[in-house]
């Protein structure tokens, strides 16, 4: 049980970061938590992503070792079979993570404007302050 | 040039997005044009690639060439060619009954609300027309942040309506983006034909399972799904009236549209009827939607509102409908998704004319409506009843077939649940239809006062596309033998 929790490390801060943000963004009242709640909430599923992706143990970036220098002398063409997959990290989910928190950044970018316009029209960024607001019409 | 049509549908929406403001710097009033004429360009391509697929199968574009499951592929087969001509045809309508509309309610922002307005189509087409899951999700949050955006510039109360909507979305967007990972972890494709292709061997395993949890909960936020459904009356309420028009009967239906995609796509038919009880839960989730839906709106007294709710459980019929997973059921559910959107935006164009003539949307306010704008309260009663389902109005023909569907299925739960909502919609509508006669001349001629006088019927630019929505639902309830089985019925999986 205990080796279950400890090999599998990443995966549980990745639920715990998941759980703090779903919390920050039901329970609190500020507009503000909320959207930083979002981030976190946000941050955790690039951490999965990225996590599943780690080989440990000697692993390098593919564009490092591609073996053009290694295999010249050999006459292999272009060395495009020398890339072994064991030495690198998956990057497909790095790319994936890099269009996600471009989409993150501008959902962050929305929301922040939207509270802004909401500040402007009722001088506060207390959910329950504004709702009062609104029912007095 | 016809070979690259998939793409242009998409890319035509996008590019004209990012010039938009460029030619609001030259003329204002010239980017309502450049609109129609972006939205026309994609109309034509969308009705040219369902012909194609009508006539030639289904359509794989490759793009930058990469084969696919490296590459980015899309895919337009029965049901998203459907889903293109649907998404197209409605956006150019609700743009050409936008003018007026917009130019009354944001008289600075029109530049921004078209190009917010075309951002949105691009979404809702890229969603459509994709056939990788990782794409689809950067497509949804292309239309969802457009939706955002769109919907925050409304009334009083609509900055935090769409707050709120960001909060709620962000999380459905995330928990499909998760499950997405999940299939990938476990597959190493995006790929949907691909994935379908892998994943069978898989089908039991615990990662699959909570890929699939994760996708449908996602998907069930941004649907609107009844329990799930508490951003939608607000947002779309307060949000303008072309904006609601666009927005209410495509996002809905588009995630729908997703939902049958990942079930039936993606995942082999077998896995959510015999594997999970995913099929189960579907139905009830759609009994609880209607039954849920059609009592909200029966306590509303807004009118927008109550169109919302009427929304929310219309997307329980649907749901309801994937759910019995019968072929019957099927094809009323997907002959629904065409047919719900054209009375959807029929309810929301004839809501917008009010709001622009009374300029509030309190069902008091459709006092005396008939007498005064004949036109568009004739389209009202067309929509209407074709949400009752009265035949020939396209809406009795799908509520037919889910009807049907739930007693080949035996489920009567649901058969209740369709006809009591039928009966709602009858007493929803005839409220609205006994206000707008004023059957009490006494209350409705003295409030009414000098304000009544200025109401007339509505201009031709609202009008029109109003109508033609009207026109729109009688057809496709006269032709709806043709769209099954031409469109339809290659598109019901098999079961």
């Amino acid at each position: 049980m205990f080796d279950f929790i400890v090999s599998y490390y990443n995966y549980w801060v990745f639920i715990g970061l998941m759980m703090v943000g779903f919390y920050a963004m039901m329970a609190k009242r500020n507009l503000i938590k909320k959207i930083i709640g979002m981030n976190i909430f946000q941050s955790a599923i690039i951490f999965f992503y990225i996590s599943t992706s780690v080989k440990k143990g000697g692993v390098t970036v593919p564009i490092l070792e591609h073996g053009h220098a290694a295999h010249a002398a050999d006459g292999l063409e272009h060395g495009a079979h020398a890339v072994d997959i064991m030495q690198y990290a998956n990057p497909l989910p790095h790319v994936l993570m890099l269009t996600a928190i471009v989409v993150m950044v501008a959902t962050l970018g929305v929301a922040l404007a939207v509270a802004i316009m909401i500040y402007r029209r009722y001088n506060t960024l207390e959910e329950d302050e504004i709702i009062k607001l609104l029912r007095r019409g | 040039m016809t070979g690259q049509l998939p793409m242009l549908i998409v890319v035509i929406p996008l590019i004209s997005a990012f010039l938009c403001p460029l030619i609001g710097l030259w003329r204002k009033d010239a980017c309502y044009y450049w609109l129609i004429l972006a939205l026309s360009a994609c109309a034509v391509g969308s009705i040219d690639t369902l012909v194609t697929v009508i006539y030639g199968g289904t359509i794989h574009y490759h793009l930058g060439g990469w084969a696919p499951p490296f590459g980015i592929e899309y895919v337009v087969d029965h049901l998203n060619g459907m889903m293109l001509v649907i998404i197209s045809v409605i956006s150019l309508a609700v743009a050409i009954y936008s003018k007026r509309s917009i130019e009354e309610e944001l008289p600075e922002k029109v530049v921004y609300f078209y190009t917010a307005f075309l951002l949105q189509v691009t979404g809702f087409l890229g969603i459509v027309i994709t056939g990788d899951l990782f794409n689809l999700y950067v497509f949804l949050e292309i239309a969802s942040l457009a939706g955002y955006a769109l919907i925050a510039i409304g009334e009083d109360g609509a900055p935090l309506a769409s707050f709120r909507y960001i909060v709620m979305g962000t999380i459905g967007a995330c928990f499909y983006l998760l499950g997405v990972g999940y299939i990938y972890v476990s597959t190493g494709s995006l790929n949907m034909a691909d994935v379908h292709q892998i994943l069978p061997q898989l089908y039991r395993s615990k990662v699959i399972i909570t890929a699939v949890s994760f996708l449908l909960a996602g998907l069930a936020v941004k649907m609107a799904l009844f329990p799930v459904h508490v951003w939608l009356p607000d947002a779309y309420t307060k949000a303008p009236s072309a904006a609601s028009a666009l927005i209410a009967p495509l996002m809905t239906k588009i995630s729908l549209y997703v939902m049958i995609r990942l079930l039936f796509t993606v995942f082999k038919p077998s896995l959510s009827i015999e594997l999970l009880p995913v099929a189960d839960i579907m139905v009830w989730a759609g009994v609880i939607a209607i039954l849920g839906g059609a009592i909200m709106a029966l306590a509303q007294t807004d009118f927008k509102r109550m169109l919302c709710y009427i929304v929310v459980a219309e997307v329980g019929y649907i749901v309801g409908g994937v759910g019995l997973a019968n072929a019957t059921a099927m094809k009323g559910a997907i002959l629904h998704i065409l047919n719900d959107a054209v009375m959807t935006v029929g309810l929301f164009t004839v809501a917008g004319i009010v709001v622009y003539k009374t300029g509030r949307h309190d069902l008091s306010d459709c006092k005396d409506l008939f007498k005064k704008m004949p036109f568009t309260m004739a389209a009202f009663v067309v929509v209407a009843l074709s949400i009752i389902g009265v035949p020939p109005t396209c809406g009795f023909f799908s509520k037919w077939y889910l009807i049907h569907g739930a007693v080949i299925a035996k489920h009567w739960a649901f058969l209740a649940a369709l006809l009591l909502s039928s009966l709602i919609s009858v007493i929803l509508f005839f409220r609205i239809i006994e206000i707008g006669y004023a059957f009490r001349p006494s209350h409705g001629w003295h409030s009414g006062g000098g304000h009544a006088a200025a109401i007339d019927e509505a201009p031709l630019s609202m009008l029109i596309p109003t109508i033609a929505i009207a026109i729109a639902i009688i057809l496709i309830g006269l032709y709806n033998q043709t769209i099954l089985s031409n469109i339809i019925a290659p598109a019901v999986p098999v079961l």
